[in-house]
Formats: structure tokens, sequence, C-alpha cells
């Protein structure tokens, strides 16, 4: 059967779907079949349309569209491919076709795409609008909404903001070890990305803190912009490209790039097939997890101790999207007192997964219920995870399954006692 | 974009809801295939039944309407056999994936169809207990389709295929009414047709079993995994006569060949086989710590005795876990060299491997076709596997011909067209090569005792002209016991 692939999505994708021979082992890695149990639901299903629609064999993209948006792009699909399909760049490549062929319409979109392009994208817009959400939720004026069933079930079911004080800016510019550290003489630039600040501004100072304390110069270019990750999933690929370029110029000078949020970490990772130049790619060679830079170079200052039954949960952008699962686990297992215990499936996804927990609340929902499932019946007092969506989705979860337990980035332990 | 809805679209809903009916034509394309990617065809719907009353329903409804249906588990089949035609509906089993019960002392579980092979063992294994037949799809494959198809694997050369694990099963019958098959009490009284042992193997044309009893086997004290690598097949082959001809019984004796193996290391399911290697096998020993520990300096003896290059113990559950997880995730490894993987499925009497794996290799030279070797090599289940590029009309024909070719040399060997991947729609035109008209027309009666409308799965397994025979009136005797296990229905 000869096919001309469609030219709406590019050859190279259409190539990677050609990859897949059907085995079916990524089924049981992916948390939407699992729930869902329905092959258009599963990756090989997925796989299979987007190959359809490329060869133009879809009389109606529209009705395998919600397939694709059902899908969380958590990558768990390419751990079990024995045939190396990259799925997150096909995934990505389809909904970026779709979205040039046939832009969304309706309300929803368009809040999405302001969302994306007006709050998401621009560092100091994002910061009012979480001012303005906090105040609104001190008020009461969700639950207000909720009750009186204003609120879309998007927003109703979003989970809510952690508290935070008033924090002065996180300071720009050249950070230098304090006295009596002994400096390695290595200067890192640290990545800053969108969401973190508003939401765990604390995690960005920790993570300053530990470099320092471990003999890093750190620099915090003033320059860079969101990573552009959530542009990138949700097929605004142009966008994300305008990101890439800023940020791939404000770290030009730096040798050594650390991120502390997995989904930021693995989209800078992909900015060399982002932009498919050279210099993205020397981009995404000398940037690195805060945890891979620390697990290399070893730990000098000794973590605070901390006694607690804990559990470190991957996420999927940083256990399927960038490989590292044991720099995070080796870390804390020098943290004096703390006991790392197992729990079922650390690898599957929260169902957090960028914007998904918003566009897509039942499943994410359940996905989230299952993983707060697994952290419950493991009986640990201490939630670890390394990316801000995950930390807030687990957080809502377990308190939804009536055990709150403090949620925190495996950085903040390795604070040194002062 | 507006649909005509059909009469029988509606009624469907009527009976499962709308999110448990699929009819929409683009989304239906997921289920265009299962492994064997050669046959593809839409059907017409899918449904998710949940339990025994809504297949019940489902196919009362079917058979009125004379609708053809077609059970499917994971999809993870081999031969086309859960592939539907354009006019039937699919039975999708997944969302019935209950372990009903779980008899510990008297080693069986009821489960539903849906369920992972996997996930069955996972559920008993606090036990100690586990489900035997291990396919290499076993962490997706349910038990359902196991079933069906009586599926095989590694560990089935000492423990057996489905079939010697299937104690019973509640089928619904394709009209609709209840059956039960066997009884997991005791022995089969003596004058009674072992029905489980018929259904087992039927590739879903028999009817949709709902609760099937299986047997669970107590875990082992002790599993020793060898790996031995050899610089030729032939060492290979006659390693593995030379360890049955001592008369010892491994639970598994797989063979990789070169072209598999260096596939295998360069995926995620990398197990550290020698790259240099013409050939790995594998073998496990099971059984009282004392017999292992002697059965493993035996294959010692026979692997170092045909010049093995290395051979490796697995030390702990981890390394063997690793040695296996080559062996399981091959075939799909092999998506790596071409578009298309048609993963054959032949049986030879195990002293003629050597042989059939020369005469295949010739086979591959003239169609000019990259063919790569995974076998059970214990029970000379052979899997060569053949690279092709689907798009390309003539590189398909060429595959399909030397597929064509292979099973021929199979039979020819004295063997069989498939040892566990089934005939599905696959093997339709390779059945004859085994059995006379007179045979098939025999299976055909069988089936007709089962489904004399032929609305389950129609197509599949038996060659049409062999159901064509007359064949309504032959089996009153397996319909009365039929009969009688039926439920309030």
């Amino acid at each position: 059967m000869a096919c001309s692939p469609d030219p709406r999505l590019d050859l190279a994708a259409y190539a990677r779907s050609l990859d897949c021979v059907h085995c079916g082992l990524c089924l049981p890695a992916c948390p939407t079949w699992q729930e869902l149990r329905l092959e258009a639901e599963s990756p090989r299903g997925r796989v299979y349309l987007m190959r359809a629609l490329a060869e133009g064999r879809v009389a109606d993209p529209a009705a395998v569209r919600p397939h694709l948006d059902r899908c969380l792009d958590c990558r768990a699909c390419e751990t079990a491919c024995p045939s190396g399909v990259r799925y997150g760049e096909l995934i990505e490549a389809t909904r970026a076709a779709l979205e040039r062929t046939a832009p969304r319409r309706g309300a929803a979109a368009w809040l999405v795409r302001t969302l994306l392009w007006q709050l998401v994208a621009r560092q100091r817009r994002l910061r009012v609008a979480f001012r303005l959400l906090r105040a609104a939720e001190a008020m009461g004026l969700r639950w207000l909404g909720h009750r009186l069933g204003l609120l879309p079930a998007a927003l109703a079911a979003a989970p809510p903001l952690p508290s935070q004080r008033a924090q002065r800016p996180l300071p720009r510019g050249l950070h230098r070890p304090p006295a009596g550290v002994r400096t390695r003489g290595v200067r890192v630039a640290l990545f800053t990305g969108c969401v973190m600040e508003p939401l765990f501004g604390r995690v960005h100072r920790a993570t300053l803190q530990v470099l320092l304390a471990n003999g890093f110069e750190v620099v915090v270019p003033a320059a860079q912009r969101c990573c552009g990750a959530l542009l990138v999933h949700a097929g605004h690929a142009d966008r994300a490209r305008e990101l890439a370029r800023a940020n791939v110029a404000a770290f030009a000078e730096a040798d050594v790039v650390v991120d502390n949020a997995a989904g930021c970490g693995c989209a800078l990772g992909e900015y060399g097939h982002l932009l498919g130049d050279a210099r993205a790619e020397a981009f995404a060679r000398k940037r690195r997890d805060v945890t891979v830079l620390l697990a290399t170079e070893g730990l000098s200052a000794a973590p605070a101790p901390c006694r607690a039954r804990a559990a470190y949960d991957d996420p999927c952008h940083l256990g399927h999207g960038q490989g590292v699962r044991t720099a995070p686990r080796q870390l804390l297992a020098q943290v004096p007192g703390l006991e790392l215990v197992p729990h079922a499936r650390p690898e599957d996804c929260c169902g957090s997964a960028g914007l998904y927990h918003l566009l897509q609340p039942d499943l994410a929902g359940a996905i989230g219920r299952r993983k707060a499932a697994s952290l419950v019946a493991a009986g640990v007092d201490l939630v670890l995870t390394g990316n801000p969506g995950c930390m807030l989705q687990i957080d809502s979860h377990l308190r939804a399954a009536g055990c709150e337990r403090p949620v925190r980035h495996p950085i903040e332990l390795l604070v040194p006692a002062t | 974009m507006l649909r005509p809805v059909s009469n029988l679209e509606r009624e469907l809903v009527r009976l499962l809801g709308a999110q448990r009916v699929l009819a929409d034509p683009d989304s239906l394309l997921a289920w265009e295939c299962d492994g064997f990617t050669v046959h593809r065809s839409r059907p017409r719907a899918v449904v998710q039944p949940e339990s025994t009353a809504e297949v019940q329903a489902v196919l009362r409804l079917l058979h009125a309407g004379r609708v053809p249906f077609v059970p499917r588990g994971a999809g993870t089949c081999l031969s086309g056999g859960p592939t539907a035609g354009e006019r039937a509906v699919v039975i999708d089993l997944l969302r019935m994936r209950q372990v009903l019960a779980i008899a510990a002392d008297d080693l069986y579980a009821v489960v539903q169809p849906g369920v992972v092979n996997l996930d069955l063992t996972a559920a008993v294994r606090h036990l100690g207990l586990h489900y035997a037949p291990d396919p290499s799809s076993q962490s997706v494959c349910t038990i359902g389709g196991n079933l069906a198809e009586n599926s095989g694997g590694p560990h089935c050369l000492k423990y057996g295929t489905t079939a010697d694990h299937v104690l019973g099963a509640l089928v619904v019958l394709p009209d609709g009414r209840l059956a039960r098959l066997g009884d997991p009490a005791g022995p089969r009284p003596p004058g009674v047709p072992d029905l489980p042992g018929l259904f087992c193997g039927s590739e879903g044309t028999f009817g949709i079993a709902t609760e099937i009893t299986v047997r669970l086997c107590r875990d082992p004290e002790s599993v020793r995994t060898l790996l031995a690598a050899f610089a030729s097949m032939r060492d290979a082959c006659r390693t593995v006569s030379d360890i049955v001809g001592r008369g010892l019984v491994p639970a598994a004796l797989e063979v990789l060949d070169q072209s598999t193996i260096r596939a295998v290391e360069a995926s995620v399911y990398r197990a550290g086989y020698p790259a240099g290697a013409a050939a790995v096998l594998l073998v496990e020993l099971d059984g009282p710590e004392s017999s292992t520990a002697e059965e493993l300096e035996e294959v010692r003896a026979c692997a170092a005795g045909h010049a093995a290059l290395r051979i490796e113990l697995a030390s702990d559950p981890a390394e063997r876990a690793r040695l296996w997880k080559g062996r399981k995730g091959a075939f799909g490894a092999m998506g790596r060299l071409a578009t298309d993987l048609y993963v054959l499925d032949g049986v030879v009497p195990r002293t003629r491997l050597e042989e059939a794996l020369a005469r295949i290799a010739a086979i591959g030279e003239r169609h000019g076709v990259v063919l790569n070797n995974v076998f059970h090599a214990g029970d000379g289940n052979l899997h060569p596997n053949i690279s092709f590029d689907g798009r390309d009309a003539d590189q398909t024909a060429r595959a399909m011909a030397a597929g064509n070719e292979i099973l021929q040399v199979c039979v020819d060997l004295g063997g069989s067209i498939t040892g566990e991947h089934g005939v599905g729609s696959e093997k339709l035109d390779h059945i004859g090569m085994m059995f006379s008209p007179t045979d098939l027309e025999v299976m055909a009666r069988v089936r007709a005792a089962f489904d004399p409308d032929g609305l389950c799965n129609p197509g599949k397994a038996l060659p049409q002209r062999a159901a064509c025979a007359e064949v309504a009136k032959w089996p009153q005797m397996v319909a009365r016991v039929l009969g009688e296990g039926e439920g309030p229905a």
C-alpha cells in the first residue's frame, strides 16, 4: 500500500511514526490506557492515528483530536518502547500541524492561547496574575464561584495555590560562595523558568543556597525567559521558538546551565531539535538538572539532618524525558536521618502535565488519585519530586485523600545546616 | 462533523452507554490491526462491556441482527486473530479486568478475560504463586487473549501452554446464552469431553469467555538462569539437543541470533548480550535447590562441550530479570530495522533445528529479505522475523512469499505452521499444508456446534470453504453438554 504522507505533518515526524511495529509493549506504561483501556487512548493507538493523519486517511481530523488531546506527553511510552519511537517529538509535531492547519476555535481555545501567549511567557504579568489569584482565593472567591456553579470544571478542580509570603525578586546577576566556603572555580547559570518563582519561590532560593554552599558561583541571567515547554506541548511551536532563541542568547556566556524544574529542563534539552541550529545544540548540551550537576560533582556541604520517611517520585520529564533517575535518589541518600521508602510505580505520571490538569480535569483527577493512593500506601510522611506542576498536583491529591503531607523539591533537603 | 447514527449504534449505546461504544470511523482506525499489520480492516464499531450480563446483552442484539463480531483483548496477537472484518463489531474486553477469586490452597484463580497476564502473577505473588504461561507480551496481553490463542511462551517448555493451565470457563455463546465449560474441582469425570481444552485455542470463534478459571503454580524453591554465547548457530543448536538429550527439562531454553542480539542491545531492553556472538542461548532451571545446582553443572558442561565463547550465570533476581528483559523485548526491538515486522511462528522437531535454520536462511537470501531468528529452542518453536517496508508492495510480497516457503519447510520437516500465534487471518492459506479437507471439515463441525450462524470472528482460523460443509446437524452431544451449563439468561 503506497501512501504519500500528508505535507501538513513534517516528514521527519512521519518517519518517526514508522518506527512503531505495533508490538503493544507501551500500553501498560501509558496512564491514559491504564485508566480508559482503549486502544485509541494508548501510545500505540495514537501513533497509529497520527500516522493515518499524515497519510491522509483520516476523513475528519477533529474526530481523532480528542485522543491526541488526552495524551499527557509524559513519555512513559518512550521508556517502554523497544523500537525506539520518539513519541514526544511525534505528538508535538502532530499537534503543531493540527494547530497550523485547523486552529481551534471557541472560548476555551482562546483562553488557553491567551494564557500561553500573554501570561506564561511573560514573567511580570504572570507574577501579577498569581498575586490576583491568591487574593481571590484568600477572599473565598473560588469557593463562592464553585458553590454558585459559576466556575468552569477545570478551575473548580485546579489544585489550591501553595501559600507563599511576599518575597523580594530573586536577585539577578552574579552570586559568589559565602566567606568560608571553598570555591570550585565553576560558574553555573541558573534557569528560573515561569511558574516556579510565583508558585515555589523557595525552591529557587534553596537551589541558589545549595549551589553557593557547595562552592559554585551562580549567575542568574536577567534576559532569560520561559522555556516554552507548554507552548510546544500545545502545538504552538513557532511561539516557543521565539522564547528558545531568547534563552539561547541569554545563556550564551554560560559554560553550564542548571535548571530545577523537570519540564523546563526537558524542553531546554530539546532546543537543538526545536531550533535545528548549532547554537541551540550547544545550549542543549551544556544544560543539566541541578541534581545531575550535584551528583556528578559531589556534595561538599553536608545537608541538614531531616528525620522523615520520604518517597521520591520521578517527574516524567526528568525520568522518562531526561533519563535522570539515580541522581536525585543518590543525593537524597546523603541527607542524614532521611529514610527513602519505595512506593508503587514512582515513574508513573501524576496527571499534572502542564496545563493538562486544567484541560482534562476528569482524567487528570483519576491519574492523580492513583498517584496519591500509591504514596499513601507506602506510609510516608514526606514526598519529594522535582517539578512545580507535580508538586502542586501531588499535594492537592494527598489532601483530597485526607492524607496531607509536605511535598518538597529534592534540592530543598540539600540545604546545609546553618 | 455530523454523522448519521445507525440503528445498531443506537441500540448498543442503549445497552452500554455512549462512553463505551465507539462508532466514529476515524477513531476506529486505531482498531484496524493487531501485531500482524499486513492485514488491516476497520471494524464497524467497538464496544466495551464490563460484565457477563453486558456481553450477553450485546451478543443477543448482534445475533438478532445477524451482525458478526470479534472478541479482542490487548491486540498483541501476531496472526490477525482480533482484526475485524468491515461489518464486524469488536467486543473489546479490556475493561473486564477483575481477578474474581483466588483459591491459594487449591491452586487456581478465576479471572475476567481482560486481566493482563503479568497482573495475575502480581496479584498472587505474595502467596508464593504465579501464572506459568509467559508470552513475550505478558506485560500487556490478556488472559482472555491467551485462552483464545492457546498462547505459549519461554516457560511452556516445562510447564505447558495455556491449554494446560485453563481449568474452566464461563462462556457467552454467540447467541447470547451462557455455558459453563469445565470445572476446577478434581479430575474430569470419565465420559465428559474436555470442553475447556476444545475452547482453548479456538481463536475467538466459539464464543466469549467472561470468567476463566486458571491454574496457579507454586514458585520454585530455586531458579538459575544461565546465558551461553556461541560463535555459530550450529553450536547453540547442538547444545540444545545435548541438554534435552541428557534428559534435562529446563524451565526455558531460548535462542537469539546475531542480528536479534544487535537489535536488542540497541534498544531500551538491552540486556548485555555479547555483541560479537552468532547466537545466545538462555537456559533457565528451576526446582529444589539441590537439583538445580546439579543440573546447572550439566548444562555448563554441555555448553562448554560445544565451544561456548562465554557462560554467564545470573547472580541475583535483578540480573535474571535483565537477561529475560532482552528476550521479551526482542520483537519490538526489531522495529529498529524496518517499518514493518512479520513475526513468523512455526515448529520443527527439535532435532532438526539446525537444518531448518539453514533452509530458512537460504529462503531469506533467495527473496532478498532481512531475516532474524529468535526462538523457543527447547520445543523447536521457531520465530523467523522478516523486516520489511509495508508501504512497498514488492517488499511486502517478497516478505509474504518467504514466509510461505518457511512454513512449508516446517511442515516438510515434520513440524507445524504455528506453535503459539494461531492461524488467524494470516495462515488461512497455509492450513491446508497440514490438514486434509476431512480434517478441516471436522474442525468446522466443532466450530459450528458453538456458532451455527457463523457470526463469531468469521473468516479466521479456518478457510471459509471448510466452514461451508454441512455442519449444523452433527454435534448434538456437544450441544447437550453446552445446554446443561446454561445459566439464567
